[in-house]
């Protein structure tokens, strides 16, 4: 299917936008469910192809589509798509935080949200080892890995 | 508070090694994205050279978290934290263009659009050591807060409701903010 780059770039800022707390959902409703540009089952090999390359899934997905799609300059129009709106919102909201960081309320909806943020990527964490294949090989470097991760992340603290 | 590197610095003294090394982890997310590689980019920016405080660098991820679109922009927000504008662009695409040039060469040379047995096996091979990366995340995040047990509670619960209903996590996010200006945490 052709579709042009304008069209694109439209679409993945339409779903970035739409993400509060991970695009991938709408990415889907937007693909999927609405444009009907991808099938409910070219979609799952997409992000599957997504997820092995390096890189973050998300943008990954919209080279992807924007390439396939497009050639380059729709590669480059989905993923400016996907950044370029939401860039502006968390700089905007980063200059907010140098002007605003140093006050006490800020400061502490800023630790409480910090906090609740890590619970979220415990959460992820926990989804992903639960999607995982159980074989007894790959749970046993999971083992030795993720204390050695969180080793890692502690040592020079303590 | 921000921008806490040493006034004398040439910022391309700064942006220069970042970049080198965003770029190369960059390549290094996969199966967990941006968030497995966040511990050793913390580690690099806060412990290795001082350029931003731990706290600075949660408050960074947890402010590209509220926001919408994909959470890797956290990146940008570390980048602008440590050198400015020229920061902010620079991690950017420090983070974005090495993958997107990689898989747009894959696609190239590929048309087959499933992963083939040895993408499925690094998928699964790497799969453990993401898991492990994100929980790290997880660690590192709420370390940088105020790290005391009612911040405990609040990860716990923001972990325990998006695990078993489907409420939007950006609410749990709220909830922290919340209970944050209440002074709980």
């Amino acid at each position: 299917m052709k579709i042009s780059p304008l069209q694109l770039f439209i679409a993945f800022s339409q779903m970035a936008l739409s993400g509060f707390g991970g695009v991938l959902p709408f990415a889907y409703r937007a693909l999927v469910e609405r444009r009907r540009w991808l099938s409910a089952e070219e979609f799952p090999k997409l992000l599957a192809l997504s997820q092995v390359m390096p890189g973050p899934t998300i943008c990954n997905l919209s080279v992807m589509f924007g390439y396939r799609s497009a050639g380059l300059t729709g590669a480059a129009a989905a993923l400016g798509g996907m950044i370029a709106l939401p860039i502006a919102i968390v700089l905007a909201l980063g200059i907010g935080y140098q002007q605003f960081g140093d006050l006490p309320p800020v400061r502490r909806a800023l630790a409480g949200m910090s906090a609740a943020v890590a619970g979220l990527i415990v959460a992820t964490a926990v989804k992903m080892a639960r999607a995982m294949p159980r074989r007894i090989a790959l749970l046993t470097v999971m083992v030795f890995v993720a204390p050695a991760g969180i080793l890692l992340a502690w040592r020079e603290r303590w | 508070m921000v921008n806490s590197q040493s006034a004398d610095a040439p910022v391309w003294s700064i942006v220069g090694p970042m970049v080198a090394h965003f770029a190369m982890l960059s390549l290094m997310a996969i199966g967990g994205g941006v968030v497995m590689v966040a511990p050793e980019m913390q580690r690099y920016v806060v412990d290795a050279h001082h350029w931003i405080s731990a706290e600075q660098f949660s408050a960074a991820y947890a402010i590209a978290q509220a926001a919408p679109g994909p959470n890797l922009l956290f990146v940008t927000l570390v980048g602008w934290q440590v050198a400015g504008w020229a920061g902010a662009v620079a991690a950017t695409l420090a983070i974005l263009v090495p993958p997107a040039a990689l898989t747009i060469a894959m696609m190239r040379v590929s048309t087959n659009r499933a992963p083939g047995p040895l993408g499925r096996a690094v998928g699964k091979g790497l799969a453990p050591i993401s898991v492990g990366l994100v929980f790290a995340t997880g660690w590192i995040l709420f370390r940088g807060g105020s790290g005391d047990w009612t911040a405990a509670a609040v990860a716990l619960l923001a972990a325990f409701v998006v695990l078993r209903t489907k409420i939007n996590p950006v609410w749990m996010i709220a909830v922290g903010a919340a209970a944050g200006v209440m002074g709980l945490v």
